[in-house]
C-alpha cells in the first residue's frame, strides 16, 4: 500500500459497531470494566483512547514505525524524551532547532542535572567528535529551524548506532510525505502535529514513532506516568489532516520551490535558505533524504537590517503575521522577535540567525498571488 | 484582506481565504466555532437599533450563525455567486429552494436524471400542495421547453447526473429559462465549482450536496444554494422559518474541508480519469459512463464546458449477472462499501442493491439502472493503489 493510501485507509478502519466510514470519536474519559481486576481494551484515557489509538496508527504507518504516542504538543513531546535520561547523562542536539526545544533542553533539561551541548549537526564529522562518554541521546532536526540547514539523517544515525546512543529526529518540517528516518536508521521520530500533520492551524499536539518495542514501552510508561497526551478531538482533527498531507505538501514544497526561485532572483533579498535550491549548502543530502520536495517552509535574508525585516514582515496581505507554520494558510515571521526570541541574543546571532531573516510557511494559496504579495511587501519603505 | 473580490485571486486562495475576516476574533488565525443558540443585546436600544436597521448581527441560531455565515461567503466566492444559503443537508436545500418559490398551481420541470429524492419530493409530496411537476427526458432541451406553460417557475437538472453521468449543456439549459423567463436551477455536487462554474453560464441557481466534495472527508452533512443576493433573500428567509439550518461544528468543518478543495479536486480528477481509462480497456467491463472519456455520449459537451470531470465512474460488466457483479464489488478491498461520495476515501456500490432494491424491474430499467452496474466513488488514494485493487476483484 502506497502512502496516501495508508494515510487514508490505516486506522480509519470501518466501525464495527455502527459502519460508520469515519471512525466516532471517543470523548470517554474512563470504560466501564466487566469485574474488579480485570482490565477490558480500555480503562482510562490518559493510558489509551480509541481516537487517539486510531491517529497514532495511522502515523506509525506513515512513518514505517511500529507505534506512535500522541501527546498534547511537540514540545510535551520531545520533553518525554528527554525523560528517558538520568541526572549526569548528557544531549548532543544540532545547533539549528526549534527555540522551544532549545529552551527545553538549556533551561529545563539542565536543572535536572541533564548536560547539554549543540553542534554543527551538518557536518556528521563535527557531530562524532562532540559524542562525550555520558551521551546519552543524540537529538537533530532536517530542515532545520529557521535556516532550513540539513543534516543527513543516515550518517548521523550511523555514528549514534555504532556508538550506542539514542538518536531522534524532529521530522516536522519534511513530514513522512518527504522524509522517512525509521527507515534511515533513527531510534525516535518527533512531530510538532500541529503543523503539517494537521495541517490546518486548529489541532495542539505532538507525537513520537519507533520502531522498537522495548523503546515504545519505555516511553510509553513515562507518557502514562507523567499524563501528557493529545485530546481526542485533536486526535480526530489531526486524523482528518493526515488524509490529506500528501496533497499537501507536494502542493505546498512546489510553490515554496517557485518561491524561493523568485526571491534568488531579487536584489532586494541578500540570500535564500532553502534545499531545495541548486546551489544550497544542503541540496546534495536533501535531494538523497527528501522525496518528491523539499518542503514548504523557507526563509530568507533582506538587505536591510532588523527594522527593515520588521517593516516587510508586517507588509505581506496573504501571508499573515504568526509563528507556527505548516498549515493550508501562509504565515510570514521574523524569526529574531518571533519564533527563536527565546534564544540568548548572542546565542542566536552566533548560530546565525540574524536580525533581518525572515522564515516563512508556504500554505496552499496560489503561488501567484503569494509572489504578488511579497513583491509588494518587499516594495513596501 | 477579506478577499472580499475573490475574483481577483486563484482558485486555490479563494478556497483558503474567501469569505473569512483578515483578523478573527482574540487574533486567532482560524474562526473560533460559535455554539451559542441565541445572541445577547448589550441593551434595550441596541435591541431597536438592530430592528429598525436591519443590522447585520445575530439573533437566534435557526436564522444564522457566525460560522454559517463564513462558510456562505466561501461557497459563494467559489461558485462566482452573490451569495450563498446553506441548509442541513442537500435536500434540506431543494426542499428550501421548491418551497420558497413555488405555490399552489405552479409547475416545476425536471430533466429525469435528476437526483430521484428531488424529483420524489416534487411529485410525491409538494403534489398535495397543488404544485405540479413535469419530467422529461435528460438533456432533451426540445421537450423541457414543450413542457414549460405560463404557470411553469423553475427548470431544474443535475449536471453531471448520477449515476449515469450525463452532462447537461448548460449556456443551452439557461436559455431555454431566460427565453422563456423561467428561473433554472443546476445539482452541481457531481462537478463542483471546481470543474464548473453553473452561473458564468447564465445559470440562476447553483445547488450542492455540500456532504460531497465541498465537505470532502466523509464526516459532515451539509447542502448550499447559490445565486443572486436578491434571489435568495426569501429562500434565506424561508429557512429561518423552517430551521434547516446547518449546525457550527459542521460549518467549520465544511469550511476546514474548503481547504483543501483545490488539491484534492485535482486528485479526485486524475484519479477519476486514470481509473475510468483503465476500466474501459478491462475485457470484463463493456460500458463505462464518465463524462472525460471520449466514447462518453456527453464527451463533447463536457469538455466545451468542464475544467475536468470528477471522481464518479459507473460501469458495466459484460459477462456478469448482478450476483457476479456484487462478486466483483464485494471483492474490492480498498473501497468500502456504501452510499455517497466525494470524500478522501473511495466508494463502491452496486446502485441495483444500494438504492433500487426494493423497486421492481421494469421501474429499475426505467431508471437505467442495470444489474451489471457498478458505481465508483473515486477517493484521493494512490492511483495505482485503486487500479490494482480494482484489477484483483476483476480478474477473481
Amino acid at each position: 500500500m502506497k502512502f496516501r493510501t495508508k494515510a487514508i485507509h490505516i486506522g480509519n478502519e470501518r466501525c464495527k459497531t455502527t459502519g460508520a466510514v469515519v471512525p466516532p470519536i471517543h470523548l470517554a474519559s474512563t470504560y466501564v470494566q466487566d469485574e474488579p481486576g480485570v482490565w477490558g481494551e480500555y480503562d482510562y484515557s490518559r493510558s489509551g483512547n480509541p481516537t487517539r489509538d486510531r491517529m497514532e496508527t495511522t502515523l506509525a504507518a506513515l512513518e514505517n514505525g511500529t507505534d506512535a504516542l500522541a501527546f498534547s504538543s511537540g514540545m510535551a513531546a520531545t520533553h518525554c524524551v528527554s525523560m528517558l535520561l538520568n541526572s549526569g547523562d548528557h544531549i548532543l542536539a544540532g545547533a539549528d532547532i526549534y527555540g522551544g526545544t532549545y529552551r527545553l533542553l538549556h533551561k529545563i533539561c539542565n536543572r535536572s542535572g541533564i548536560e547539554v551541548s549543540l553542534v554543527d549537526a551538518t557536518d556528521p564529522a563535527t557531530l562524532s567528535e562532540a559524542i562525550q562518554s555520558n551521551t546519552k541521546l543524540i537529538w537533530i532536526e532536517t530542515p532545520g529551524n529557521p535556516l532550513m540547514s540539513i543534516t543527513d539523517i543516515a550518517a548521523c544515525a550511523g555514528i549514534a548506532n555504532n556508538a550506542g546512543i539514542l538518536i531522534g529526529v524532529d521530522n516536522t518540517f519534511a513530514t513522512p510525505s518527504l522524509t522517512r528516518p525509521l527507515d534511515l536508521g533513527v531510534d525516535i521520530v518527533m512531530h510538532s502535529a500541529t503543523k503539517y500533520l494537521g495541517g490546518h492551524s486548529d489541532a495542539l499536539g505532538g507525537a513520537l514513532v519507533v520502531k522498537s518495542k522495548d523503546l515504545f514501552d519505555e516511553l510509553y510508561f513515562i507518557q502514562n506516568a507523567t499524563g501528557n497526551c493529545m485530546s481526542p478531538l485533536d486526535s480526530f482533527l489531526i486524523s482528518r489532516g493526515m488524509k490529506t498531507l500528501d496533497l499537501r505538501v507536494k502542493a505546498q514544497s512546489e510553490s515554496a520551490l517557485t518561491i524561493a526561485k523568485y526571491l534568488s532572483g531579487d536584489s532586494r533579498i541578500k540570500r535564500v535558505l532553502y534545499p531545495g535550491l541548486p546551489d544550497s549548502i544542503g541540496f546534495d543530502v536533501a535531494q538523497k533524504q527528501m522525496r518528491g520536495g523539499f518542503g514548504g517552509m523557507l526563509s530568507f535574508e533582506l538587505c536591510g537590517d532588523f527594522t527593515k525585516a520588521k517593516r516587510v514582515t508586517g507588509s505581506t496581505q496573504l501571508f499573515q503575521l504568526a509563528v507556527s507554520l505548516g498549515a493550508v494558510e501562509s504565515l510570514i515571521e521574523q524569526p529574531a522577535s518571533m519564533s527563536h526570541a527565546s534564544y540568548d541574543r548572542e546565542v542566536r546571532l552566533k548560530n546565525g540567525i540574524s536580525d533581518e531573516l525572515i522564515r516563512l510557511s508556504v500554505g496552499l494559496e496560489d503561488v501567484d498571488d503569494l509572489i504578488h504579495d511579497l513583491d509588494c511587501a518587499l516594495a513596501c519603505q | 484582506m477579506a478577499l472580499q473580490e475573490a475574483e481577483e485571486y486563484g482558485e486555490s486562495t479563494t478556497a483558503v481565504h474567501a469569505g473569512e475576516s483578515h483578523q478573527k476574533a482574540l487574533d486567532s488565525i482560524t474562526d473560533p466555532i460559535v455554539m451559542a443558540s441565541t445572541y445577547t443585546f448589550e441593551n434595550t436600544k441596541a435591541v431597536i437599533d438592530y430592528i429598525e436597521q436591519n443590522q447585520d448581527r445575530g439573533e437566534y441560531g435557526r436564522y444564522g450563525n457566525p460560522n454559517e455565515a463564513v462558510v456562505e461567503r466561501k461557497l459563494a466566492a467559489l461558485d462566482g455567486g452573490e451569495d450563498a444559503v446553506l441548509y442541513s443537508s442537500g435536500m434540506a436545500a431543494i426542499v428550501g429552494v421548491i418551497m420558497a418559490k413555488l405555490n399552489a398551481g405552479d409547475e416545476v420541470v425536471f430533466f429525469d436524471e435528476c437526483y430521484h429524492r428531488s424529483r420524489e419530493f416534487c411529485s410525491k409530496h409538494m403534489s398535495r400542495f397543488g404544485v405540479v411537476t413535469r419530467q422529461v427526458e435528460a438533456c432533451n432541451y426540445d421537450a423541457m421547453e414543450a413542457a414549460i406553460n405560463n404557470n411553469t417557475k423553475l427548470l431544474v437538472s443535475e449536471s453531471p447526473t448520477n449515476p449515469h453521468l450525463s452532462v447537461v449543456d448548460l449556456e443551452r439549459f439557461a436559455a431555454i429559462g431566460k427565453r422563456t423567463g423561467v428561473e433554472t436551477l443546476i445539482d452541481a455536487t457531481l462537478a463542483t465549482p471546481y470543474n464548473v462554474k453553473p452561473i458564468k453560464f447564465g445559470v440562476d441557481y447553483v445547488l450542492h450536496s455540500a456532504t460531497k466534495y465541498l465537505g470532502g472527508h466523509n464526516d459532515l452533512l451539509a447542502g448550499v444554494i447559490i445565486g443572486g443576493k436578491q434571489q435568495l433573500a426569501d429562500i434565506r428567509y424561508l429557512r429561518g422559518i423552517l430551521g434547516s439550518i446547518n449546525s457550527a461544528h459542521n460549518c467549520y468543518l465544511l469550511q476546514r474541508g474548503l481547504k483543501t478543495f483545490d488539491v484534492r479536486m485535482e486528485r479526485h480528477n486524475a484519479n477519476g480519469m486514470a481509473i475510468a481509462t483503465f476500466l474501459e480497456s478491462h475485457p470484463r467491463v463493456s460500458k463505462v459512463y464518465y463524462p472525460g472519456l471520449a466514447s462518453h455520449s456527453y464527451h463533447e459537451v463536457a469538455k466545451k464546458q468542464m475544467r475536468g470531470y470528477g471522481g464518479l465512474i459507473t460501469f458495466e460488466l459484460g459477462d456478469a449477472d448482478w450476483r457476479a457483479t456484487a462478486d466483483v464489488v464485494d471483492r474490492c478491498r480498498l473501497p468500502k462499501i456504501g452510499p455517497s461520495l466525494g470524500g478522501v476515501e473511495s466508494l463502491i456500490e452496486q446502485p441495483l442493491v444500494m438504492s433500487y432494491y426494493e423497486l421492481p424491474a421494469e421501474e429499475r430499467a426505467a431508471y437505467g439502472i442495470k444489474d451489471n452496474m457498478i458505481r465508483m466513488a473515486i477517493g484521493i488514494e494512490d492511483t495505482h493503489d485503486l487500479i490494482q485493487d480494482l484489477n484483483q476483484a476483476l480478474e477473481g
